[in-house]
């Protein structure tokens, strides 16, 4: 039996209202025990001075198992989306997609709701879930088709699961790769009205209605669908939402030059509604932080505008980004950390995001102020997909602990 | 020819109060976005100058571009555009290629970015392009060491066009200055629509955009022009009509129900074209839909039409910014 404390560091435990000085006692790989406690005499001690102490992410929505970029940022369990080459609606694949990044990362796959990701049919969710699946998608796109999403929401609510849905009407979104507005305008792009998203959202809420199933939105972007949510939890609905960093401090003019990695899905909206996010965050209307890690090279990026593939490389960038909302005042570090660990521990049913007895040792040591200039050619992850290219960030990871023991 | 009503910006035909030449500091010609009204002005300055040396008579080679290779390279399927630009290349002498995207490597699955590569290391010496995605031409065009030049991207740019257009247009009613200008149809797609809002809005010109709602893009007026819905409102008191082919897959139900009732509500009929100004001009980027966008009566006006004369216009501003963009490499002096 082995004990580790970590002295010294600057606790920013999700359950806490401020940072705050202790100790973490570590045995084997749970936490025994956190805060103003003794350090036992057989402990070796691990002097974290000068470093914030937090809960390893837990990243809830990425494309790829990509463990340099996940331990670059501080991500120590990610909820692999359904949509891989094969997608996972099969128990064999969630089997598989659970043992790629273990010991020193934790895969969580989330299942595809319907066969094939096609939105017809039911996939064989229980038997996914036996396999290790932690909750049910319906991957890039949403359920066009209401019925079916209605009996996924049911299924999936009675085996306790999460669905994990895209919010955009399919109808309305069609090939569209750009919000509507003068960007799109300018360059001619294809382009879907933001709505398509409250469309897509106030559906999903009145089937959670009636079917009492938890619906997590993967992606909230825009002012509308916030104010959905608001109103759909203040009647005590199982709703919780995402959003990731490039909707909080990108706008669709970022588009402007045909910048291929600034092509995401959803697209990037307005200043209004990039606005509303950051308010969306302050006010507790956003329960998670996710990178959408989507590292996608050349071939897939390298391509007119319309014809590349959505998606960015968002894990190495993650923290530090998401520290800009502590600098500017919109939460504490504490909050912060819940909506990066914390919340998507809870809506996956893992064991993280938190401090208390019994949780799993996944820490990260984070020098929260050390600068460092974002750079797509020198990235970690497979791609360096990134629309923050060269842009001055603050906060990195210095070490990471997975279940006890440091990589 | 109608009497030309001469405006104060006559003078743009003689290049304002400079006399000196002025420079075009762009390297491609990729957006109308990217120019200066003065840069703009002087292309058709520089147009205008082979404009009448085509109409000289039989004999209209000028061999500035001898020895110089120009590629056309069309992903999409285009007869004027690229025959223009084949003329343009020939009458000054260039040795001119034509890359048809149905019969290049591009079917094999070969990507943009290589295809430029492989254009770009047979030495081209300018590089005509057309692609069907917006924003495609200016990819290569970073990837290539020689001047590119726009011949339409997507629903993006098509510059060349709206440059002729300007130049018919200034012929026609000698200068931009207050002219109301009504871009009529399928606005929402067209590369030429975007081109010319920006163009003829730089040069003085009320650009009205007039176009069923489902075919208007959002926020239109950013681009310079004011939207209308109703046709016989958007031409009212209009010096220049320029209609706007209207796609065939738009026509099946998506967009619009079907093409006659598109004729009836936004069809230029000569009824339609008497709420226009008398003298109004009436323009087409072409291939036309007779019956559909515009009445063959119309089209086909000895005075009023000036589509032909647009085609014309194609030439000599082709010849011009092929002229213009490889002065750095032909040693021109002051452009070397």
């Amino acid at each position: 039996m082995t004990k580790l404390a970590i002295i010294n560091g600057k606790l920013a435990d999700p359950a806490g209202n401020d940072l705050a000085t202790g100790v973490i006692l570590i045995e084997d790989d749970r936490i025994l025990a956190t805060g103003d406690i003794t350090v036992p005499q057989d402990a070796e001690t691990i002097d974290a001075a000068g470093l914030v102490v937090a809960p390893g992410l837990v990243d809830l929505g990425v494309f790829a198992t990509d463990k340099p970029a996940f331990h670059f940022g501080g991500i120590t369990r990610a909820a692999l989306m359904p949509d891989q080459s094969s997608p996972l609606d099969d128990a064999g694949l969630i089997r598989q997609a659970t043992r790629a990044g273990k010991p020193d990362f934790w895969v969580h796959p989330i299942a595809a709701a319907t066969r094939g990701l096609k939105g017809a049919e039911l996939a064989e969710i229980g038997m996914m879930q036996a396999a290790g699946a932690k909750a049910v998608g319906t991957g890039r796109q949403w359920i066009a088709d209401s019925g079916v999403m209605m009996r996924v929401l049911s299924y999936a609510s009675g085996l306790g699961l999460t669905v994990i849905t895209h919010a955009e009407d399919s109808g309305l979104a069609g090939k569209a790769v750009a919000t509507s507005g003068e960007t799109a305008t300018r360059l001619g792009l294809p382009h879907a009205p933001a709505c398509a998203e409250a469309m897509a959202i106030a559906r999903d809420i009145m089937l959670a209605r009636v079917t009492g199933g938890a619906i997590h939105f993967r992606l909230v972007t825009t002012r509308a669908g916030f104010d959905l949510i608001r109103a759909a939890r203040a009647d005590g609905l199982r709703i919780t939402c995402g959003i990731s960093p490039a909707y909080l401090f990108l706008s669709d003019n970022a588009v402007t030059d045909f910048r291929t990695f600034a092509r995401l899905s959803p697209p990037l909206r307005s200043e209004d509604d990039r606005k509303a996010a950051i308010e969306a965050v302050a006010d507790g209307t956003v329960d998670v932080i996710t990178s959408s890690h989507d590292p996608r090279g050349p071939e897939d990026k390298r391509l007119p505008f319309a014809d590349a593939a959505p998606g960015m490389a968002g894990a190495e960038t993650l923290l530090a980004l998401s520290l800009n909302l502590v600098r500017d005042g919109h939460v504490t570090l504490n909050r912060l950390m819940t909506l990066l660990s914390a919340n998507p521990a809870r809506i996956l049913g893992v064991n993280g995001g938190s401090f208390a007895a019994g949780a799993a040792a996944d820490l990260i040591f984070i020098d929260p102020d050390a600068p460092w200039i974002v750079d797509s050619g020198k990235m970690a992850a497979q791609a360096g997909n990134t629309p923050f290219d060269r842009m001055p960030v603050q906060g990195r990871v210095r070490r990471i602990m997975k279940g006890g023991n440091f990589l | 020819m109608p009497d030309i009503p001469v405006s104060s910006t006559q003078s743009d035909l003689e290049g304002g109060d400079l006399t000196g030449r002025a420079l075009f500091p762009h390297r491609h010609l990729l957006s109308i976005a990217d120019l200066k009204p003065w840069e703009i002005r002087f292309l058709l300055d520089e147009a205008e100058h082979w404009a009448r040396s085509n109409r000289g008579g039989a004999r209209k080679h000028d061999d500035r571009l001898a020895g110089m290779t120009q590629i056309n390279a069309f992903f999409e399927n285009s007869t004027r555009t690229l025959l223009s630009f084949e003329i343009a290349g020939k009458r000054l002498g260039a040795d001119v290629v034509n890359m048809h995207a149905g019969q290049s490597s591009v079917k094999k699955g070969e990507t943009l970015i290589d295809t430029a590569m492989t254009l770009n290391a047979m030495a081209a010496d300018v590089i005509v392009i057309r692609h069907a995605s917006s924003g495609a031409v200016a990819l290569i065009a970073d990837k290539v060491d020689c001047p590119v030049l726009n011949a339409g991207d997507g629903w993006h740019q098509h510059p060349t066009q709206a440059l002729l257009d300007a130049l018919t247009i200034r012929r026609r009613k000698g200068g931009f200055e207050g002219l109301i200008v009504a871009i009529c149809g399928d606005v929402l797609h067209s590369r030429v629509a975007r081109s010319n809002m920006l163009c003829l809005a730089a040069l003085g010109a009320q650009v009205r955009a007039v176009a069923p709602p489902t075919l208007m893009p959002p926020e239109v007026e950013m681009l310079g022009a004011t939207p209308y819905t109703r046709m016989d409102e958007g031409l009212e008191g209009a010096d220049v009509v320029m209609m706007l082919r209207l796609q065939n897959e738009r026509m099946d139900g998506a967009f619009i129900p079907s093409p006659r009732e598109y004729h009836m509500l936004y069809g230029l009929t000569p009824e339609r074209l008497a709420i226009a100004r008398p003298d109004a001009l009436v323009m087409h980027p072409g291939p036309m839909n007779r019956g559909v966008e515009i009445a063959s009566v119309v089209a086909d006006h000895p005075q009023r039409s000036a589509i032909t004369e647009q085609v014309e216009m194609g030439v000599a501003i082709r010849m011009a910014c092929l002229d213009v963009l490889t002065r750095g490499a032909r040693g021109v002096e002051g452009w070397a």
